[in-house]
């Protein structure tokens, strides 16, 4: 019986033996990578003992105590300056040779000097402060190292501006003409430092220790689509900002599945927009020939007194429940044997049983498995016969490899055969990410999805586990597919995603949902648009409706939130210019003119509604909510906008705005966030 | 502990170390890839990339586990590469004929190894690498590979289903 296995055995046990020169030479090579290595302990070695799923929580955490103790600094204690400094300069290089930099950084980019180059002067920085650092003596030694090192201009206003070590650390030569930046320049510093405290520059730092980053870190092999945070626009360089809606809630649930495990999310896990939008908020409901209501409100901003924050609230129409037409709804399960953990497969058929009660009788139902091969194991079944959807469902054994792309397919070919005039067909991919075979090129995928959304199927993501979680292709199958990203870690979350609000995320009542928004340069000279950064759009894409966006469900909504600054304000953060042509002068009062674009399902050409933004619009308890959430995400991002708004403030806005909160989601957020503070200490 | 003083700094440790360890990865590199050009340079690059990786280790499991998991998920890489560059010059649609040809190529090999193996999905190939080659038990290879025990089970069920259908395939 097992012949073939024993000649396989036989077979693999007889390897060759390794060529001698071979030896030598990968020997030769691993003594040198260790040599130069060890001739520099990079700052790799201060987080030897970070929690595991949780690669930069030390650095974080590092960034926090530096930040938010200013007594820490005040002491002078030069051994955390040049910690800092040690620590975050190869972020700041890695993050600076990015080619996507902010434009609002151009000081940085061009004065820099080039990545490898700067990673080696860190180093050498590096080298006597790994053992040197907790004795006080050995400070100065590695303060003067790094004098001479390092541009002493850079050094001498670290020093200087005591209370954000880690602005002048991170930009050496960003500030020339202020070497006694600490005082006057303080907020523009705050803007600068920017880039390296948040998530793209924390990518790049990850992939540092590695001199060959072919390899790939074992122990977690998860993937985040994320950009760093937008960065303050001046109103009258850029007037229009524009964006798709985005109505995931996964980055909150994967959030959420990080502080309850106890560590800290990283940056890019964190997508400010989808947190804020994970929460229903009680906007007004449209009038009934409307697909939806937008509601504006303006109020000072929690973390700055000198900024508003501007909210814009999208409230999709519910249509009569029972007048919804029928759905065709196929499963496409991964059951990979990476499936097979407990929070995986499992929770997954428990998912969807709890979603089948919801069902009506003339739905239909059918499921796609795939793993090595793909394959239809229920074909479309009424909802009403629940017991054959039922055995189908428990029968799913995980096991093999994933063939993502045939199982993508054979759904769609599926869910085309269950069509009927009227009917809404929808694809639920329900996966741990892992598209590991034959389908590694997510680009490729997206184009098939994007070709596929041509044909009205809708396609949603629904994320189990963690691990390998692909949270890009996740992002990019929902975004291409007209579809929703949901992240689900407990049967609770389930029960949000795919009972609560089922019909939201089921039933779409307009597709392709953008957001333009022109702001008027004599109310408001600098804005910034708080998350949403996957989901920007350029201007000349509002009006152009070949260009896709967002989809908003049945009764769901849409929240966007920008922090604005008034003409003459002094929060602003960009000093006016002293060479360039006087700001277009705007007239009036109003604040901006907010611009909706959007297309009933299946058509072609899109709606406009215009509404100005008068800046009189009251804030309500549910926009404070937002505002708190907003606060939330950003501090897990380490934001740099925050100053000394922390958790406490942030835990007590949330708090007194729970409002009605019937299912209980605000109160966990306060909870989680309570969490989140005692992580962070 | 060798690989302990080699992470923190010893010079000497680590060389002793990659000398004891070389041909256990090159041998794994073997079993995963098939081919021995593959095997040495993928034995090649995990030396170079060694020590920055030791860091990493954070003796939380044995080393040879630790190692095993590098070596595996390098050829993970290897083969990632590989169809990457295959699927740069194809379109979407062609690649997967393409690389059904690939494999009919391979198997014309003279390697019977790599012919039975380029027949088994990856993660079956890492198993039975883990399991037959390196004989480690279900539980070691689990470890190894980051799944459970009872996954490396199925999977070795999986491995002895497809042996015996290509069994009968060849018999007919």
């Amino acid at each position: 019986m097992n012949d073939g296995l024993d000649a396989l055995r036989a077979a693999l046990k007889a390897a060759p033996a390794p060529d001698a020169d071979a030896k030598a030479r990968a020997m030769a090579l691993a003594m040198e990578n260790f040599d130069r290595l060890q001739g520099s302990a990079e700052a790799g070695r201060s987080s030897e003992d970070r929690p595991k799923a949780a690669p930069l929580n030390g650095v974080r955490r590092m960034f926090h105590a530096l930040t938010s103790r200013p007594a820490l600094a005040a002491t002078t204690s030069v051994a955390a300056l040049v910690i800092g400094v040690a620590v975050i300069l190869p972020v700041a290089d890695l993050r600076l040779g990015k080619p996507e930099l902010p434009p609002e950084t151009p000081v940085a980019r061009t004065a820099e000097p080039g990545p490898a180059e700067a990673t080696l002067s860190a180093d050498r920085t590096a080298a006597p402060l790994a053992d040197a650092a907790p004795q006080p003596e050995a400070k100065a030694v590695a303060a003067d190292e790094l004098a001479r090192t390092e541009e002493s201009d850079a050094a001498s206003s670290a020093v200087a501006a005591a209370p954000e070590p880690q602005a002048e650390a991170a930009m050496p030569e960003a500030l020339p003409s202020a070497p006694v930046a600490g005082l006057a320049a303080e907020g523009e510093m705050r803007l600068r430092a920017e880039a390296p405290a948040e998530g793209g520059g924390v990518k790049g730092y990850a992939a540092a220790p590695a001199p060959d980053a072919m390899l790939a870190p074992p122990e977690n092999t998860e993937a985040y689509a994320n950009d760093a945070p937008n960065p303050v626009k001046v109103t009258a360089e850029e007037p229009v900002s524009t964006f798709s809606i985005d109505v995931d809630t996964a980055s909150y649930a994967v959030v959420r599945s990080s502080l309850t495990s106890g560590y800290l999310p990283g940056p890019e896990q964190v997508r400010v927009e989808e947190m804020v939008n994970y929460f229903p908020y009680a906007y007004p409901a449209p009038t009934p020939e409307q697909a939806f209501a937008s509601t504006v409100s303006v109020m000072p901003t929690p973390w700055n007194p000198g900024t508003r924050l501007v909210t814009i609230g999208i409230q999709g129409a519910l249509p009569e429940v029972a007048a919804r037409p029928p759905l065709n709804l196929v499963f496409l399960i991964d059951t990979s044997g990476s499936m097979e953990d407990a929070n995986k497969l499992p929770l997954l058929k428990q998912s969807l049983s709890l979603m089948l009660a919801e069902l009506r009788p003339e739905d239909q139902v059918a499921i796609v498995a795939y793993a090595g091969s793909a394959g239809e194991v229920l074909p479309p079944t009424a909802a009403a016969d629940r017991a054959a959807i039922l055995a189908a469902l428990d029968n799913l054994m995980a096991g093999g490899s994933t063939a993502g792309a045939e199982g993508l397919e054979l759904a769609y070919r599926v869910a085309e055969g269950m069509k009927a005039e009227g009917e809404v067909s929808r694809i639920l991919l329900a996966t741990d990410g892992d598209f590991n075979v034959g389908i590694d090129d997510p680009e490729g995928l997206e184009a098939y999805v994007a070709r596929k959304r041509e044909t009205g199927t809708y396609l949603s993501v629904l994320g189990f586990g963690r691990g390998n979680l692909d949270d890009a292709i996740m992002q990019a199958l929902a975004q291409n597919g007209n579809g929703t990203a949901a992240y689900i870690d407990t049967l609770s979350e389930a029960r949000k995603v795919l009972v609560d609000q089922l019909t939201g995320a089921l039933f779409p009542i307009a597709d392709d949902v953008k957001i333009q928004v022109e702001w008027n340069p004599a109310t408001v000279a600098e804005y910034r648009l708080i998350g949403y950064e996957t989901r920007s759009l350029r201007r000349e894409d509002f009006n152009n409706d070949k260009v896709d966006a967002g989809e908003i469900g049945a009764g769901t909504q849409v929240t966007a939130l920008y922090e604005v600054t008034a003409p003459g304000s002094e929060a602003l953060l960009n000093d006016p210019l002293r060479y360039g042509a006087a700001p277009a002068g705007g007239t009036g009062e109003e604040l901006g003119f907010l611009r909706l674009r959007w297309k009933a399902p299946g058509a072609e050409v899109s709606t406009l509604a215009e509404t100005p933004i008068t800046g009189e619009e009251a804030a309500t308890a549910e926009t404070r909510f937002a505002a708190a959430i907003a606060g939330f995400g950003q501090l897990l991002q380490g934001s740099v906008y925050l100053g000394d708004w922390g958790w406490d403030e942030a835990i007590a806005l949330a708090q007194a705005n729970r409002g009605e909160d019937g299912f209980g989601y605000r109160s966990e957020a306060v909870n989680l966030m309570r969490l989140a503070q005692a992580l962070d200490r | 502990m060798l690989a302990t003083a080699a992470a923190t700094g010893d010079r000497a440790a680590f060389a002793a170390l990659v000398g004891r360890h070389y041909d256990r990865i090159h041998g794994l590199a073997w079993r995963l890839t098939g081919v021995r050009a593959e095997a040495e340079d993928l034995a090649q690059d995990i030396c170079a990339a060694l020590p920055a990786k030791l860091r990493h280790w954070r003796g939380e499991a044995r080393f040879t586990t630790w190692l095993y998991r590098v070596v595996v998920n390098a050829a993970h890489d290897l083969r990632r590469r590989q169809t990457t560059r295959a699927k740069a010059s194809l379109g979407w649609g062609d690649w997967e004929m393409a690389r059904q040809e690939e494999i009919a190529v391979q198997a014309e090999a003279q390697d019977w190894l790599a012919q039975a193996m380029t027949g088994l999905a990856p993660e079956l190939r890492d198993t039975l690498a883990l399991v037959l080659g390196e004989e480690m038990t279900q539980a070691e290879a689990g470890l190894v590979l980051g799944v459970s025990e009872g996954t490396i089970a199925w999977r070795m069920s999986e491995v002895k289903k497809r042996l015996r259908a290509k069994a009968r395939e060849d018999a007919t």
